[in-house]
Order: C-alpha cells, then sequence, then structure tokens
C-alpha cells in the first residue's frame, strides 16, 4: 500500500523526459543528415576513442556520445563517457 | 496569383488528409477557388474523407499519362462550388509521378484555381517528395509525441534541402500544425506541450487542433470537419488558421467545446 501511495505520488511528468530525449536525438541527427562527410567523421572518432579506451577499461558502446557543434567562430566536440561503477 | 501548399507531416496517422479535407473546404467556403490533390498513389484517401470516392473516374496518374484530361479527372465538389478534388491512381505505381508530369498539371492547375493544396503520403518516398516540390508553402503536421516530432524534423530538413525552392536558393515557407492536441494532458505534464514542439522544431505555429470525437464523425460522413461541424473546437482552429495562412494575425488559442449540463446528461446516457 505504502507502495503504492509513494508510487502514485513521485510519478514524475514523461513531457519533460520526452523533449530532453527528442533534443538530444535531433541534435544528432540533424548534424548527421545536413553533412554527411561530418557524420563519416563522427564515427570513425567514435570508432578509434573507443578502442584507445577499451584498452584500459570495459564500457558499454552505447555509453558514449560523440556530438559536434558548428559554430560560425569555432566548433566544439564534445565527448561523454560514461564510466561504469566499478572504476570509480 | 495562386499558391501551392503541401501538407505534410514525414509519420502517418497524424491527420494529413483530414487537415487538407478541412483546410480545402474552409478556403473554397470563403468563395476562393480550391484543388485539393491526392499525392498517395496506391494508399488513397483522401476521395473517401471528401466524400467523393464513387466519383473517380479518372485520377492524376491518367492525366500525367495523358489518358484524361485535367478537366475530365477534376472532381467538382457537391457541397461547394468552388472546391474540386483530384485523386491519386489506387492501381498505378507511384513512380508513375514524374516530376515533369507533376509540374505540368500544378502549372495548369494555377490557371484556374487561387489555392492548390496538396496532401502528401507519409514517409520520404517519391510521392511524399513529389507533393513537396513545388510547393510554395508547407503546412508540418505535429502530433504532441516523440517519433511525430522527430520526423516532422527529418521533413523540415528536406523541405530546406530537396524542393524546386531550395534548388532555387529559395525557401518554402513553412508552418507548424500541431493536431490531435489535449489540453488538459499538456497541461499536466503528460503530453509535449506547444512551447515544447515550437522549441524543438522552430518554425512559425499556424494553429493547434485540438482532439475531438467530430473529427473521426466527419471522416465517417465522408465530409469535412470545417463543413460537418462548423462550430465545433477543430473546425474553429481550422478556420483560425487558414485566416492565418492568408497572413492575418490572429492570436493563437486552443479552441474548446462548450461543455453544458445537457451534453454531459447525453453523453453519459449514450
Amino acid at each position: 500500500m505504502s507502495f503504492f501511495f509513494s508510487n502514485f505520488f513521485n510519478k514524475k511528468n514523461s513531457a519533460p523526459v520526452a523533449k530532453d530525449r527528442l533534443q538530444i536525438l535531433l541534435a544528432h541527427e540533424r548534424s548527421a543528415t545536413s553533412n554527411q562527410s561530418d557524420s563519416d567523421l563522427i564515427q570513425k572518432l567514435q570508432k578509434e576513442i573507443m578502442a584507445v579506451i577499451q584498452k584500459h577499461i570495459t564500457i558499454d558502446q552505447e555509453k558514449i556520445q560523440i556530438k559536434v557543434d558548428k559554430g560560425s567562430a569555432c566548433s566544439t566536440l564534445e565527448i561523454d563517457i560514461e564510466v561504469p561503477q566499478q572504476y570509480k | 496569383m495562386s499558391k501551392v501548399i503541401v501538407i505534410t507531416s514525414g509519420k502517418g496517422g497524424v491527420g494529413k488528409t483530414t487537415t487538407t479535407a478541412a483546410i480545402g473546404a474552409a478556403l473554397a467556403k470563403t468563395g476562393q477557388k480550391v484543388v485539393v490533390i491526392d499525392f498517395d498513389v496506391g494508399l488513397r484517401n483522401l476521395d473517401l474523407v471528401m466524400g467523393s470516392e464513387r466519383r473517380v473516374v479518372f485520377d492524376f496518374i491518367n492525366v500525367i499519362q495523358g489518358e484524361a484530361s485535367l478537366s475530365q479527372a477534376l472532381i467538382k465538389d457537391k457541397r461547394i462550388e468552388t472546391l474540386s478534388i483530384l485523386a491519386a491512381s489506387q492501381t498505378r505505381d507511384k513512380d508513375a509521378l514524374t516530376e515533369d508530369g507533376v509540374k505540368k498539371i500544378i502549372d495548369e492547375l494555377k490557371e484556374k484555381f487561387d489555392w492548390i493544396i496538396c496532401d502528401s503520403p507519409a514517409g520520404i518516398e517519391r510521392g511524399a517528395k513529389m507533393a513537396m516540390h513545388f510547393a510554395d508553402e508547407a503546412i508540418v503536421i505535429t502530433n504532441p509525441e516523440v517519433s511525430s516530432v522527430r520526423d516532422s524534423d527529418r521533413i523540415i530538413g528536406i523541405l530546406d534541402s530537396t524542393t524546386e525552392k531550395a534548388q532555387k536558393g529559395e525557401k518554402v515557407i513553412k508552418h507548424l500544425l500541431i493536431t490531435r492536441y489535449a489540453t488538459n494532458r499538456a497541461a499536466h505534464g503528460d503530453m509535449l506541450n506547444t512551447d515544447d514542439i515550437l522549441d524543438i522544431l522552430s518554425i512559425p505555429l499556424i494553429g493547434i487542433i485540438p482532439e475531438s470525437d467530430e473529427i473521426l464523425r466527419a471522416s465517417n460522413l465522408g465530409t469535412p470537419v470545417t463543413l460537418s461541424a462548423p462550430d465545433s473546437a477543430p473546425s474553429r482552429a481550422y478556420t483560425d488558421a487558414i485566416k492565418r495562412l492568408q497572413g492575418e494575425k490572429i492570436e493563437i488559442t486552443i479552441p474548446t467545446d462548450k461543455k453544458g449540463f445537457f451534453d454531459w446528461l447525453l453523453k453519459r446516457n449514450r
């Protein structure tokens, strides 16, 4: 019963989650479709970075996010790697 | 000067055909000459939603291939004199939609009509590309739901890159129409709200069509909702949208159906 109530009151709204997921996904897809060579470069980078890291620790392919943001003055390459618990 | 409008979305089932019929009828009701064209070769449905399914003799592909003249293929609406429909072929291959063929027909239609409204099929294949190819403006239909928003984003990209306007270095004017909107669920944070969708897609909003039983009723009857229930919430939203399409500045609202005690009672007893 207490589980039911806590679940009921803590149930988070799902719309903000939907928005966040979409924004991340679309940032990725837009850069991929607008410039094919860019997406090739990102894939290559992802593979090579993975190879280097996997020499030392085992990580999930899906836990790596690579993003390129193109600005007018400069662009940024963002690499986000989730390290598994045992290496903390 | 006549305008070519494409109703597109990427995703299926979001309300492209319903919107084409509703907007076409609403524009025609103001006395302007309107033709609605079905680009969904092999899966035509605009004829059914418009209630003219038994009057289709010749179709779009027949005209492209020279088997019928345009005036033979155009079906005049029985309710509104200034509204016509051009059906898609139910049997031919969609490759029959050639760029030259479509251009020739649209050019010919421009001489006869003020508004040429192209109902795009779902997807990003030939039919969808041809429906948008000669468009001056696009109405992108989106449901407040993740897969629909993602597909709309993709379609916006295609509108900006493969259309005739894009190839000339010009831009197709884009409008966002949110359909099947449930105000309550959005307010409670259980559904993407208008601001969320606008943030993500960043094209100007032309209207919000609330979820309504009248939409299903209209397609059951084969009558555009703007004719079958002109005072219903979705019809008022569509009517506002066509005014904005014509350049009027109207504040965006989400119409609701006024529910009196009697409606409530009747609904309970139904």
